[in-house]
This record gives C-alpha cells, structure tokens and sequence, in this order.
C-alpha cells in the first residue's frame, strides 16, 4: 500500500459526545501518518490532542482507551470484529463514536 | 482474521458483536432478532391483552425511543391489537427537558402515534427548576422522582390507560440490583427486578364504570432484558431520533459508580450484565411478599442521580411516619421473658412510656431505675416491648415484616392519590414547598 501523507476520514460523534466536539457530531479529518500506518489507537490520540476543544478529556477517554460505555463503530461495523484499537485506517474509513452514557 | 460473515445468514458481513452471547452478527438480522427477543419477553409475560390500550412512557432518549419504535413494529406484526400512546412528562427543566420534548414529538410524529405530554407545573404548581430554586440541589431528585411516579399514573388515568410501559434496560436493572445490594435494601432490589409493578388495586377490575383512576395503573418493563448497548445499536441501524444528554440536576452520585461497575464488567464479561439481573430475580425470590405494600417505587430511568440512592432521606421519613403509626398502636415486637412480680409490672408500665428499647432483665440490681424486685423464680411472662427497630436500620424488608398488618393502601385525604398515610409522599413534599409559596396548591383530580 503507497504511503499517503495523511488519511482522510469521516469521524462521527453522538450520544451527546458532539459537545466535547465544538457541538460538530461529523468532522472530516486527514490524520497524519507517520512512517507506518496509523490504527485506531493513533486516531484516538489525535483526536483527543487536536480536536477536543473540550477539557474534559476523561469523558472520552479512560486508563488510556476509550471510556468503557462510548461504543465505536468502524465502517458501520463494532469495532470488536475489526480488532479494537489496532485496526489499520484506511483511506476514507467512517469512525463513529457513539455514547451510551445517557439517560432513556 | 475471525470470520467476516454473519453467523444467522451467513450472507453479510458480519457488523455487530452480541453482548450477550459473543455472536457476530449482520444489522437486519440483528434488528430483526432484537425485536423477536423483546416480543419474547412480552408473550411469555403475558404482558399484554388483546386490544389494551398502552401509554409509553417516553423521554425522547434512546431507550423510550426505541421502545416506541418497537412496540408499534411489534404490534402490528405479532397483531397485538393493542391502542399504542405516547405519554411524556414535562418537568420543567429548562435547557434539558425542553430539548428531550422537541424530539418526543418528532418520534410521535415518525411512527404516528398520538403524544400527550404532562407537566409537574400544570400538576403541582412547581417546575424542577422552581423546585431547585427553592431547596438547592440536594434531594431535589428525590421530589422529581416522587413526581414522576405520580404524574405517570395521573397521566395515565387522563388518557384513560391503565397500563404504562417504561423503557428500562438490562444495565439500569443492573445497575439498581447492585446499589440496593451495596446498601442492603432487598425489597427495593425485588421491586427493580419485577418485569411487571402494578398497585394493588390494579390487579382488581376497575371501577364499575369501566375507568381508570390513576390508583390502579400498571407499570411494565418490555426491555428488561436488553443490553443498553443493543438498544442503542438498534437505534443507530434504523436511524432513530433520540435527544441525549445528562439531565443538569443529576449529580454523579451513588447509581454512577454502580454504573461504572457495570460498564467496566461489561468489557471484561459481557454476559455479567445479564446474570446480574437474573440473579436479582432470584435474590427477589427471597424477599416475603408485603401485605399491601405501599407503590413507593420512585420513577427513574437510568441516570437521575437518583432518589433510590437519596432515597435514604425518603427511607428515614417513610421509617419515622410508620414508627409513629407502630407507637399509636402499641407495636409488637421482641418479646422478653422476665420473672414476674408486682413491682415488675409496674416498673414496666413506666418502661413502656419511656420507650426505652428493651426492658431490663433478670437481677435487681440490674435494672435501671435501681429497683429491688424478687428474685423469685416463679414462671416467667413474655411482655410487649418495644421492637428493635428504631434502634437498627436493618434491611427495610425487616421493618415492613413487623409492621401491624392493618397497614393497608388509602388515599390521600389531599389529592385522592394511593397512599397508606393519611397524606401521600407527594403532597408532604409539597405542602413543605408550599410553606414559602402559600398561593399553591395541589390540583384534585
């Protein structure tokens, strides 16, 4: 696979996790690549260093993973069946990010 | 890799992972296994009757949403013939439940089912906010719950439903079978495990007339056994509507940290969710049957900081007011044998006005007013004495057991809601809001 300078992807928010987003549930976002191809840990990372203007970062991650009741789909998929955080991001991937902590 | 297809049709790609059960499955096998599940727990619960008319409760959230969605996909496949309703309850909280109302109409709008929205105001003359403004933010969400609760049987009986479904998921009976265990409240834990919690009077035909009066209307929980996971994966595969966000009154309290148990549990055990529930049924196995048993239940779904845990505070005031009813009627509770004697009994009779806990026992000299008695062993007598309830906070199953069984469901002398106090919880709460606002009053009928 060619090396591209950066991966364009679609990130989705919800469940009210848009507020810690600058209240924007889709961001299109190029994650830079560096020389080995970035996985779901590293989008998760950027997302939380470049994009959350919010600074509850807590509510998003957790002991370093996302917080347990946030679910993440990968191409509409549960992210358990592609590999969880060690996922390869292809080029136009949808990541959504969905919250659960939240009353019925 | 683990294999990509669909263990139901083998066909698609396999796209969610079952909490329950490890099974990886495609989203049109799973929306159509999620509802062959909820319709499961419905008809083997006998949960309806032909034709019944239902108000669900609805929040605009995902569980409400969902289970509308649900019950009107249901209803007309398995042909319940049921008469379906939306019914809200407006608490006047600004910047929230304003919100959540904006989507409740939407979904009434998308599935076509009627929408009668109730307001705390219009009831009790006090929005949360107004309410907040007052006491603060402590125990405010024990006077919404306690409001809730009425509001949707008093909604009920407007609409002229006697039966009103909630959307409470698996993790939210979790959740309260954990907390009522960690605080050793077994009959609240058996009332959260219950699919089905009718007053009393619900389970008698209703009036002669035919209608429903907001004393007998039945609660149900359609989705007690589904994983809040699923149901929000079912939510996202058909693009449903739903308003989400943390109410602004609830703190973080006790039912969050059970929360996060379960949330942690569920990464390293999905099945624990589930037995957690399970086990709660069994545990409500154990818990005696209460003669008319007061509906004390609060209303709450999942994530009020909730008066089940500040339901300390309504624990403490419903213990005093049945110890004030046990000390009218001269309770009876542990007895103690005590050698007889003149001077014993009329040691006891003042024992008795000084409400001591128990009486002194055998030697003279250990009694405490310092009396001189016979040690004479003629045969000992058991004596009333005051129980030992008010000195331990046991369990409150213990204290309902030793209850005089007169204890029966009235109404309200004030708003003709059920209540085994002359005054029901509702009215109390109020009449203390009132003090600083003496223009309001509660609304009869």
């Amino acid at each position: 696979m060619a090396e591209h300078a950066s991966i364009p992807l679609t990130i989705e928010f919800t469940g009210g996790l848009e507020l810690l987003f600058s209240n924007q549930r889709k961001h299109q976002v190029e994650l830079p690549s560096s020389n080995r191809s970035p996985n779901v840990a590293d989008l998760i990372t950027y997302l939380c260093d470049k994009l959350m203007k919010d600074p509850r970062k807590d509510m998003f991650v957790l002991d370093g993973t996302v917080r347990p009741g946030i679910l993440v789909l990968i191409n509409d998929a549960d992210w358990e069946l592609e590999g969880q955080e060690t996922y390869q991001l292809q080029p136009r991937d949808e990541i959504v990010f969905v919250s659960t902590l939240h009353g019925g | 890799m683990a294999p990509r297809e669909c263990e139901i049709c083998q066909n698609n790609r396999a796209q969610i992972l079952r909490p329950k059960n490890h099974a990886r499955i495609c989203a049109p096998c799973f929306t159509a296994l999620f509802e062959q599940e909820v319709a499961e727990t419905i008809e083997s619960s006998n949960l309806f009757q032909p034709g019944e008319r239902v108000a669900i409760g609805a929040s605009g959230g995902k569980d409400s949403t969902v289970l509308a969605s649900v019950l009107k996909t249901l209803n007309e496949r398995q042909k319940w013939g049921l008469d379906l309703v939306l019914l809200s309850i407006d608490e006047g909280i600004t910047g929230y439940r304003d919100h959540s109302l904006e989507a409740v109409k939407r979904n009434a709008a998308d599935l076509d089912l009627p929408l009668k929205i109730v307001s705390y105001q219009e009831l009790y003359g006090w929005s949360m906010d107004q309410v907040v403004a007052q006491i603060g933010k402590k125990g405010n969400c024990t006077y919404c719950g306690v409001f809730r609760r009425q509001a949707l049987d008093r909604g009920a009986a407007m609409l002229g439903v006697g039966h009103v479904v909630t959307g409470h998921n698996a993790d939210d009976v979790a959740e309260t079978v954990l907390m009522n265990l960690l605080r050793g409240d077994l009959p609240r834990l058996s009332r959260a495990t219950s699919i089905v919690t009718s007053t009393p009077s619900a389970a008698k035909a209703k009036s002669a007339d035919g209608k429903v009066t907001m004393t007998n209307v039945k609660r149900s929980k359609p989705m007690i056994y589904a994983y809040e996971k699923e149901i929000v994966m079912y939510a996202h595969h058909k693009k449903l509507d739903y308003f989400s966000t943390e109410c602004i009154y609830s703190p973080e309290a006790f039912r969050g940290s059970a929360r996060t148990l379960i949330k942690n549990l569920e990464r390293i055990r999905p099945e624990s969710i589930l037995d957690v529930v399970k086990s709660g049924m069994d545990m409500a196995r154990l818990v005696p049957q209460e003669q008319g048993a007061v509906p004390e239940e609060v209303e709450m779904t999942g994530r009020c900081g909730d008066a089940k845990e500040s339901g300390g505070e309504m624990a403490a005031m419903e213990r005093k007011l049945q110890q004030d009813e046990v000390a009218a009627t001269n309770g009876i509770g542990v007895e103690i044998q005590l050698p007889r004697s003149s001077k014993n009994d009329r040691e006891l009779g003042s024992a008795h006005a000084h409400s001591r806990e128990t009486v002194a026992l055998k030697a003279a000299n250990d009694h405490p007013d310092g009396q001189n008695h016979d040690r004479d062993q003629l045969a000992p007598v058991t004596l009333p004495t005051r129980t030992k309830m008010k000195q331990k906070p046991a369990g409150r199953g213990a204290e309902k057991r030793t209850l005089p069984p007169k204890q029966k469901l009235g109404q309200c002398e004030k708003c003709g809601y059920l209540s085994s106090q002359a005054v029901c919880k509702a009215c109390m709460l109020l009449e203390g809001l009132n003090k600083a606002r003496p223009h309001t009053g509660i609304e009869v009928g």
